[in-house]
């Protein structure tokens, strides 16, 4: 019954993210990938994540905000505090007005949120060609198939077909609607150097930086499914007990 | 049995106000029929889901901004800051598919067995306005986050009434406070959104109220005949329906827990962009029928009066279906037509999911086709020409009949 029912909703879940595919335009269907947090016991992968925080950091960010993200929510990463502190102090931000009226600068602290490379959108557009880097912070739920997706995508990128003609300013990637998309391929191969040794290869470095991602979407994930493994337990239990108790009842009535 | 107790403070009340008489009457003795199914669980369950949906909505309004530079923003601070708010917020998002589901169930149940006919009309009237009610509710709730599709829904939605003949305009700025949807828009959308579950509640006491003048119909759809055919509604069908009500939680919790989005459209963690539309907006899963109907008339004010008009033929459904016999089990005809409508029905929600071309155009039609002959030709001309299979005598009679082997015969028989 239980398997049935995972069939069954797998089976929906699957013709809803086709079915949005399909929507968005003429793209190539994402890989399926395993993920940490995927299935009801799914947690993050504390250095996967760490790592993926190190690429939005180093790469990411050159460009696109986290905007709902708090440095202090690094600490569910397993960051230190003192960590979590030196990565905020690591930027500027403006705060004020001060007593004389005047706006100033500031290193970050651990209640900051995380800093927007850009001023405002239309800054952005302005150095990117006149396209929009979205907001990351919850790209990982906003996209249909989404970890698939963003690890698609992020290595996805290849040489177009002979007959597919790319205008100049965008890229070819066969994951992203109409496959012409305007980020030029953000990772090489070791753009950034793990300090846990892991080789930064564009295939792990996706792999991280989707794990970070999913997780700055879906902070509580961790709490959703150990609570929600509680609660049907707890359900299990109790709809047993009124169900024994129907019986009891309903005995004199057939 | 009237109420009865020792309490000398609930006797000195209750002298004054009865309400634990009152309480007595209708939760505790109210005597209902003694064959009821578990297709008899879904009235409570609907209203349990409205108790749901309206505790969670008042704690989320209390970290809700309706203002459309803060209403995403403030959606993300309830899914990361407040104490469970992700909790709370999937509740409520979930619990509004949960409640559609359930009300679904309730409706169809309503039709297989004749629940509409003398003397529950007005019992199904109720009914009937209470799911126009819910479909605004949701429908405005559907906006609030100030998504991608909070928005595109809106300006559909809103822009349906423009087909309207001479006002149709006027309308649409009234909806939109404005000329487009706006903050005005999401003001009067929260103000309305919190309002209409309280005439819920209210119309859901009425419902109640009719319900008890003269009891729930049962599946053999025939008038119980003395008190043999009846038994109390406590302790039996409080426990019934409480066992329900945990099999319904447990599905619940699995939404709510494992996949809290897969419900909803990834579009609505987008922040609302009034520059940029969608490639497809489609309106939440339990409209989705009622907008294939929409889509599959080729004209504008055409599909808005039949999208409409499939439920305010509902009004109808008491004179339209001419059969005496109340529950389905005892019609044959009627049966297979009524399941090649749950089957239309079907075929409409997913019609509804696709872009409105090719065969799920072609299939929404024919769909939507049938979904008005059930009601204006189907059922009136069965009820004449069908021979239905002889009633049972009483409810007793195949509960009881005679002992072990009585449920197979009996059925056969009747």
């Amino acid at each position: 019954m239980r398997k049935f029912m995972f069939a069954a909703v797998a089976a929906f879940l699957s013709g809803t993210f086709a079915l949005a595919a399909q929507a968005a335009g003429e793209q190539d269907p994402a890989p399926s990938r395993s993920w940490s947090f995927s299935g009801p016991f799914g947690t993050y992968d504390r250095a996967a994540a760490q790592r993926g925080f190190q690429v939005y950091k180093e790469v990411c960010a050159a460009c696109h905000s986290v905007k709902y993200l708090a440095y202090r929510n690094l600490r569910d990463l397993g960051f230190s505090e003192a960590e979590v502190k030196a990565i905020a102090a690591q930027y500027e931000v403006t705060d004020g007005p001060n007593d004389d009226g005047e706006m100033f600068q500031r290193p970050a602290v651990p209640a900051d949120r995380f800093k927007s490379p850009f001023a405002n959108d239309k800054a952005a557009r302005a150095a990117n060609g006149g396209a929009l880097p979205p907001d990351l912070s919850l790209i990982a739920k906003a996209r249909p198939n989404g970890a698939n997706y963003l690890h698609a995508l992020l290595s996805g990128y290849r040489e177009p077909p002979a007959d597919f003609a790319v205008p100049e300013g965008l890229h070819y990637n066969p994951y992203f609607a109409g496959k012409r998309i305007a980020m030029a391929p953000p990772l090489n191969a070791d753009a950034v150097t793990y300090a846990d040794g892991t080789q930064a290869s564009v295939d792990q470095m996706a792999h991280d930086v989707t794990t970070f991602l999913m997780w700055a979407a879906e902070p509580k994930l961790e709490d959703r499914h150990s609570l929600g493994f509680k609660v049907i337990l707890f359900l299990i239990v109790l709809t047993g007990l009124f169900y024994a108790v129907k019986r009891k009842v309903w005995a004199d009535v057939h | 049995m009237a109420f009865q107790t020792n309490n000398r403070i609930i006797k000195w009340i209750d002298y004054r106000l009865p309400v634990f008489s009152f309480a007595h009457h209708s939760l505790i003795e109210y005597p209902t029929p003694k064959n009821l199914s578990y297709w008899w669980n879904f009235g409570s369950l609907a209203g349990i889901m409205l108790v749901v949906q309206i505790v969670t909505g008042i704690v989320l309004a209390m970290h809700y901004t309706p203002h459309v530079d803060h209403a995403f923003a403030s959606v993300e601070h309830i899914m990361r800051n407040v104490n469970y708010g992700w909790l709370i917020r999937y509740m409520h998002a979930n619990g509004a598919s949960m409640f559609f589901i359930v009300v679904f169930i309730h409706i169809f149940r309503g039709l297989y067995y004749g629940s509409y006919k003398s003397p529950r009309e007005v019992l199904w009237f109720l009914g009937v306005i209470i799911l126009l009610l819910m479909m605004a509710t949701a429908f405005m709730g559907y906006v609030l986050p100030w998504g991608q599709m909070s928005f595109w829904g809106a300006t559909v939605i809103t822009n349906l009434f423009s087909a309207v003949p001479y006002v149709g305009d006027s309308i649409v700025t009234l909806l939109w406070g404005g000329f487009s949807v706006d903050n005005p828009t999401l003001n009067r959308f929260f103000s309305l959104h919190y309002l209409l579950p309280f005439v819920i509640v209210g119309v859901v006491a009425l419902h109640l109220v009719a319900l008890h003048q003269h009891g729930s119909g049962n599946p053999l759809g025939i008038d119980r005949k003395g008190p043999q055919d009846s038994i109390p509604f406590h302790p039996y069908y409080t426990v019934k329906d409480l066992f329900g009500l945990g099999v319904f939680f447990i599905f619940f919790a699995f939404w709510l827990f494992y996949a809290p989005n897969a419900l909803g459209h990834p579009d609505n963690y987008i922040p609302a962009n009034p520059l940029v539309t969608p490639a497809h907006i489609v309106p939440e899963w339990y409209f989705l029928p009622f907008y294939a109907i929409l889509r599959a008339v080729p004209d504008k004010l055409g599909g808005v009066v039949l999208m409409f008009g499939s439920i305010l033929i509902l009004f109808l459904l008491p004179w339209l279906d001419t059969s005496r016999v109340r529950s389905g089990r005892f019609r044959p005809i009627f049966k297979q037509f009524f399941w090649v409508f749950v089957l239309a029905c079907l075929a409409l929600g997913w019609a509804g999911a696709q872009p409105p071309e090719g065969l799920p155009l072609a299939i929404s039609r024919v769909a939507t086709v049938y979904y008005f002959a059930y009601f204006l030709v189907i059922l009136p001309l069965v009820g004449w020409f069908e021979r239905p299979r002889p009633l049972p005598a009483s409810i007793s009679e195949p509960v009881l009949g005679a002992g072990k082997m009585a449920a197979q015969p009996a059925r056969e028989k009747a």
